[in-house]
Parts: structure tokens; C-alpha cells; sequence
């Protein structure tokens, strides 16, 4: 069954510049869908049409049949995400425990159990009691990531959004970042929607994969068909991104 | 031909555009400062910050304001043998107007570039869609605290910097110009009005409005890049201060014109 639905959406901006151009996608109940493409392809844009911090020109946006015009059900429509943002986005005036607290205290109001569900959040994404008072900008960016999880998990999502998950952290420590979503999609069943350019990023964590290039979806299947899909966008994407890993190696 | 004509036109027309988006904004703003949620503890984090950490800058302005006040104040009624006057000077400028207008341009120099550094810098960082996505409305947490916290806390400023200007001007008039304490605090206190301290202190609850306003509007609305954020800072500043000045003329006309 589908969760989100993506139906024809178009976004402009000032100057004419068309960032989407009828993306259409579908994605299922407790999926792991990514969305690849290059820089600059209005993968961003397309998440923050879904949160609908930025409003779309024409389409339409569904959630559980939720439509994200109906301005009746906005508050319902909302409830239902939840996002790690790229450079997590930690209110820096709060610490590590207070950003987490703040998140579950959207949903419970009782200050001695957010405080419980705020550790237990920051326990299971493997951060130490120790950095749980520091501030934010106290603490490494890849323990800046787990505890951005952790605040995204604690409003207890049915859908989780991940956009550039691995982007500015070592290989290392992306990939420990990388087994901790697995995991934590695994142990919560919710749907995910993951945005990157990272192909790697993309085997690890997909069940289906959808390529974004000026603005339309232009593939959609597993990335093991890539290579072979008869798409020559796809096909030079995968071969770039495979270079580059294997320049690396 | 046309040309200066359509120049002139575009930039009445963006004028116009900004000053609707601004008053659109206000009247946001303040709707949510009477609509739950409340935040408590960040309403009396931005008291602090408004208030209390923006008393030493104020109290110095305020200080220099009334000596200088006294001193010139002697030294032009002098010429027309009226240095009696003095403390009567002092004490309704500094409370009609000095006080007011220079705690304002402080707080507005302070203030307001802190709160479009801050929210701009939110912006920039993505912590203001962070809030939209945890289902906190940005307009509830970092806009009404600061607006609540510059109505309450620039009265309070300018009701210290009141007392402070005075006595300015009062330890100048009685130590460099020979006046008696007695008949000087006795001349302050008989044309001290009521209405001269109220007016100040309305003029201050709306001079305390627009600068967080002014400074949560520019910081809300920032390009991205620290040269956005730099802009928002520079545009909160300029537009706060012209708004006390335009919004002192205004309020001194409904109080005392004719």
C-alpha cells in the first residue's frame, strides 16, 4: 500500500528557474525508498515540498491519502514525519539532552518522562551519558548526527526523512551512521525517505531507489539494475559513482 | 524619458511591498504572544537579554546624556540670565525625550542586531524548519518571547534611565555649576509631571515592539550565507532606529501637540 504519493508536482522559483517538473513517485508502507541525483537536481526541494516548507506551484502531495492542500488535516499531515536534516540542525542554544527533551515534548507533556524517553532515545543511537549536558557545538559531528536521530525518533514518526545522512562525516564514521539507520528503520517499521548522491549510501540503506535529474524522476528499481536499465543518465551515474569508490579504494 | 519615472515607480512599489510584509509579520507576532503554548523559560531568557544585560550600556548613555544636558543647558541660559532652569531642562528632557530615544537606539544597536543574527543564523542552519517539523510554531517560540521581552523590558530601561540621566545632570549642576542640592532636587521634583514620565515609558513599550520586530523580521527573512545573515544584521539595526525616531515624532505629536 502506498504511503506517499507524489502525483505530477511542479516548483518553480523567482526567475523562472523550474526545480521540479512533474515528479510523480509512489512509495510503500514501511519502505526505504532513496532519492538520488546529482547536486543541485531539486532533490532538497522535493523533501521540503513533502514538510511543505516550501509550497508547491501544482500537483499533489499524499500521505495515508492526506493531501497537503488540505489545510484541515495539516496538523495530522505533519505528525506523521520526521526528519534528520543535513547539518542536523540542533538548536545550539540547548544541550544535547534539551534538543532531544524539546522533541519529545511535542508529544508528551510530562517533563520526567520526556527526560526518560530523551535518554533512552540517546542511549539507543550509542551516545554516552557524559555528552548528553554538552552543547552541540561541544561535540563531533558524527555524535552531532546520532543525537539529531535521536530527537528525530523521539516524536516517535511514521515516516522518517533523511536528507544527505553520511554528507560531511569521514567514510568511517558515515558508515557506522549508515548501520544505525538500518538498524533503527529495522526496529521501528516506520517508511523512510532518504535524499542523497551517494550511491554507496543508497545499496546500504534502499529497498527501491528513484533517480531525481531536472526535476522528473527518471528511473525507479533496485540499485543492483542500475547499470543496466537503459537509462543513460542512470547508467553514467552508477559508473561515475562506482569510479570514484573505486579511485578511492 | 519615462526612465527616472519607472525607477521611481519600482521603488515605491518595493517600498510599499516591504512595509506590508513587515506589518504582516507584526501582526503575527503579536497575535502569538496571547495565544498558548507559552514558552516560559525562553520568554525570561529573552527578559535577561533584553533587559538585564543591555542596564550598563543604557545607564552610561543616560548618565553622559543628562551631564552633558545640564552643562549645555547652563551654558546657553546663561545668555539669557534663566540658569535657574536648569534642573526643570534636565529633568523634562531627559524623561519626555533623551531618555526614551537613546535607550531605544541602545537596545535597537544591541538588540535587535543580536536578534536577526540569532534567527538568521537559525535560518541558515535549518534549526527554524527544524522547529516546523518538531510542530512548534517559529512565530510562538523565537518571535513572541522577544516581542513580550522588549514591550516589558525597554519601559523598565528607560524608567532606570530616567533616574540615572537625572542624576547626571543633578552631580554636574551641583559640582561644577554651583548649585545647591537642596533647591535643585526640590526644583526637579515641582516640575517633574506625571505625564512626562508615562509618555516616556509608552513610547518606550513601542520603541521596545518595533526593535524586536524589526530584528526577528530581518532575521526570519535572511538570505542564506553569512552575508545574508550580515544584511539581516545591518537591516535590523538601520530599520530599528529610523522606526524610534519616525514612531518618537509621532508619539510626541499625540502626546504634546497642539
Amino acid at each position: 500500500m502506498s504511503k506517499i504519493i507524489f502525483n505530477d508536482v511542479h516548483k518553480s522559483f523567482d526567475g523562472g528557474l523550474q526545480v521540479l517538473n512533474g515528479v510523480s513517485l509512489s512509495i510503500n508502507e514501511e519502505e526505504s525508498h532513496i532519492i538520488l541525483g546529482q547536486s543541485g537536481c531539486g532533490k532538497s526541494v522535493l523533501l521540503k515540498c513533502l514538510l511543505g516548507i516550501i509550497k508547491i506551484d501544482s500537483g499533489e502531495i499524499l500521505v495515508d491519502k492526506i493531501s497537503i492542500n488540505d489545510e484541515k488535516h495539516s496538523k495530522e499531515y505533519l505528525k506523521k514525519f520526521s526528519i534528520l536534516f543535513q547539518g542536523n540542525a540542533l538548536f545550539d542554544s540547548m544541550t544535547i539532552i534539551e534538543n532531544v527533551i524539546f522533541g519529545a515534548n511535542q508529544i508528551n507533556k510530562n517533563k520526567s518522562e520526556c527526560r526518560k524517553i530523551a535518554e533512552e532515545k540517546l542511549l539507543a543511537v550509542g551516545l554516552e551519558r557524559r555528552v548528553f549536558d554538552s552543547y552541540p557545538a561541544e561535540i563531533s559531528g558524527g555524535m552531532q548526527k546520532r543525537a539529531a536521530l535521536a530527537r528525530a525518533i523521539a516524536i516517535e514518526p511514521e515516516i522518517l526523512l533523511f536528507d544527505e545522512p553520511t554528507s560531511g562525516l569521514d567514510p568511517i564514521t558515515g558508515g557506522v551512521i549508515c548501520n544505525l539507520l538500518k538498524d533503527t528503520l529495522k526496529s521501528l517499521k516506520v517508511t523512510a525517505l532518504t535524499i542523497t548522491h551517494d550511491i554507496k549510501v543508497a545499496e546500504f540503506l534502499s529497498d527501491r531507489v528513484s533517480v531525481l535529474n531536472k526535476g522528473n524522476i527518471v528511473w525507479t528499481g533496485h540499485t543492483q539494475d542500475m547499470e543496466t536499465c537503459g537509462n543513460e543518465f542512470v547508467e553514467n551515474f552508477h559508473r561515475a559513482s562506482n569510479a570514484i569508490s573505486n579511485k578511492q579504494r | 524619458m519615462f526612465r527616472p519615472l519607472a525607477t521611481l515607480g519600482k521603488y515605491t512599489l518595493a517600498t510599499l511591498n516591504e512595509i506590508g510584509k513587515v506589518s504582516v509579520f507584526a501582526v503575527h507576532g503579536i497575535k502569538n504572544c496571547f495565544i498558548p503554548p507559552f514558552y516560559f523559560k525562553e520568554i525570561l531568557h529573552q527578559i535577561m537579554v533584553v533587559g538585564f544585560y543591555s542596564l550598563p550600556i543604557v545607564g552610561l548613555t543616560a548618565v553622559f546624556a543628562g551631564m552633558v544636558l545640564a552643562l549645555q543647558t547652563y551654558v546657553g541660559f546663561t545668555r539669557f540670565n534663566a540658569e535657574g532652569a536648569v534642573a526643570s531642562v534636565v529633568v523634562i528632557s531627559i524623561t519626555r525625550e533623551l531618555g526614551p530615544v537613546f535607550a531605544g537606539l541602545m537596545v535597537a544597536g544591541r538588540v535587535s542586531s543580536s536578534i536577526a543574527a540569532e534567527i538568521g543564523s537559525m535560518r541558515v542552519s535549518e534549526q527554524i524548519d527544524a522547529l516546523l517539523t518538531l510542530r512548534v510554531d517559529p512565530f510562538k517560540f523565537l518571535v513572541a518571547p522577544r516581542i513580550i521581552a522588549g514591550v516589558l523590558m525597554v519601559p523598565f530601561l528607560v524608567l532606570i534611565a530616567d533616574i540615572i540621566g537625572v542624576m547626571g545632570g543633578f552631580l554636574v549642576s551641583t559640582t561644577l555649576l554651583d548649585f545647591s542640592t537642596g533647591s535643585y532636587i526640590s526644583q526637579t521634583i515641582q516640575n517633574m509631571m506625571a505625564i512626562d514620565v508615562i509618555s516616556g515609558l509608552v513610547k518606550a513599550a513601542t520603541f521596545g515592539l518595533a526593535v524586536s520586530i524589526f530584528g526577528c523580521f530581518h532575521g526570519f527573512y535572511s538570505d542564506l550565507g553569512a552575508r545574508g545573515v550580515g544584511n539581516a544584521t545591518t537591516s535590523a539595526v538601520v530599520s530599528s532606529c529610523i522606526g524610534i525616531l519616525v514612531l518618537n515624532y509621532l508619539l510626541t505629536a499625540l502626546f504634546f501637540g497642539t
